[in-house]
């Protein structure tokens, strides 16, 4: 298990675009992935599931995978969190 | 709501948004300050003991109703001077004390509740209505609580929780299956609580997420302007899990239906269907099926027994016959 943590650094949070670039990403690799608020943890290859963890600028997620491509699958996902998802 | 990470304040409970006949019809009328106390605990306690004076096994952390009964004590106090007890009450640091039947207390109570900070508030409704519709929305909140990634459909009137890894067709099947009359009532995250130690209730995490499902290639739909509200539903027991597999040449499937498996949610124990997927199954017509196969076994009839019960009590017979037929002493 592979558990990253990140925060939401575009103004907007996740809302349905990157909700969208998120599950595009996680359904890439085969490993199990979730995305973790505080005690609400959902499937990252879930775009309603991650839009209802209504994350706002700011918020300290965590990201969890679990498989053999655990690693490579959740700093693929952090990344994505580091780039604003191409926002600002 | 899980109760360990999020605290329910008196605040939650005064903007809570409840319908008519579980509406509490509560308002703040003094100690505003402490609206960010806790409640822990789904409890009611009537505070008659504690104000005349008596505090063994005070049960100071429920929420204090104070009836006609207390209010009437209380006006005694005041008018007797006293407010001693009082002090002593809001030593305690109660959740909030809730007045019924629309009263209000004196001036010696606000006082004493405003140095305690301890919230004061007041409802419309008689004492025995209000505790139990505030035991009945504490209960609901206070109930262990999950989430699972997952479709929750009502099919002929059964709620079908369908599960089964990304990809596998849930949304998909469950749009069929709204196509068909059934009503959806959560897509994709399904907030899950125990009530009454057996009943699993499932609905929506979110209401702005409402109805809307994602189907691949579609995007995102709001079913309820689609196919109107009769093919949505808020809340709805969870009396079977449909978990839905890619087919697997090599596992076995019930071919029978005699075997039940069961999934455990909460520790509450329901009946389980594994489905293959396979290109041109049709999935909702055997979730169709399904629910009603379940509907028969709710009132006695099942479907796999009896037939397995009439084939051995064939055999038997015809076993019988040949007995008959090849007796020695036959005539």
């Amino acid at each position: 298990m592979t558990e990253l943590t990140v925060s939401i650094k575009n103004r907007a949070g996740i809302h349905a675009r990157p909700a969208a670039l998120i599950v595009q990403t996680a359904s890439k690799y085969a490993s199990s992935i979730w995305l973790e608020k505080g005690s609400d943890r959902i499937n990252a290859k879930s775009i309603m599931g991650i839009i209802t963890l209504g994350a706002s600028f700011g918020t300290p997620l965590r990201i969890l995978a679990e498989g053999k491509d655990e690693e490579a699958a959740a700093t693929a996902i952090q990344a994505l969190f580091e780039s604003r998802f191409e926002e600002d | 709501m899980s109760a360990d990470e999020k605290k329910f304040t008196v605040l939650d409970l005064l903007s809570l948004d409840l319908k008519e006949q579980n509406a509490l019809d509560l308002r703040c009328i003094g100690g505003r300050k402490g609206l960010s106390r806790e409640i822990t605990t789904p409890d009611l306690n009537r505070p008659g003991l504690a104000l005349s004076g008596f505090y063994e096994s005070h049960a100071w952390n429920r929420l204090q109703i104070f009836g006609r009964g207390e209010n009437a004590y209380l006006r005694m106090l005041d008018e007797a001077g006293r407010t001693d007890n009082l002090k002593k009450l809001f030593e305690y640091p109660m959740p909030c004390c809730i007045f019924t039947h629309n009263l209000t207390p004196g001036k010696s109570f606000f006082d004493a509740a405003e140095a305690g900070d301890c919230p004061v508030l007041q409802t419309d409704l008689p004492s025995s209505e209000f505790s139990s519709r505030v035991i009945r929305v504490l209960s609901d909140i206070f109930a262990p609580q999950t989430t699972i990634h997952g479709v929750l459909v009502e099919v002929y009137g059964i709620g079908i929780l369908l599960i089964g890894d990304s990809g596998v067709g849930k949304s998909e099947t469950a749009l069929e299956l709204i196509e068909r009359g059934h009503r959806l009532v959560a897509d994709d995250v399904v907030d899950i609580r125990c009530v009454n130690g057996s009943i699993l209730m499932g609905q929506g995490a979110n209401k702005v997420i409402g109805h809307h499902m994602e189907i691949r290639g579609l995007g995102i739909i709001n079913v309820t302007h689609l196919f109107g509200v009769g093919a949505i539903r808020d809340k709805k027991q969870i009396q079977l899990v449909c978990g839905l597999e890619e087919w697997d040449s090599n596992k076995v499937y019930d071919r029978i239906g005699t075997e039940e498996l069961t999934a455990e949610i909460l520790g509450v124990r329901i009946a389980k269907l594994e489905i293959p997927v396979k290109p041109g199954r049709n999935i909702p017509i055997i979730i169709e099926t399904a629910a009603m196969n379940e509907r028969l076994k709710k009132m006695g009839y099942h479907s796999a027994k009896e037939f397995n019960q009439n084939v051995l009590r064939w055999l038997e017979s015809e076993n019988a016959r040949a007995l008959y037929f090849n007796r020695d002493d036959y005539l």
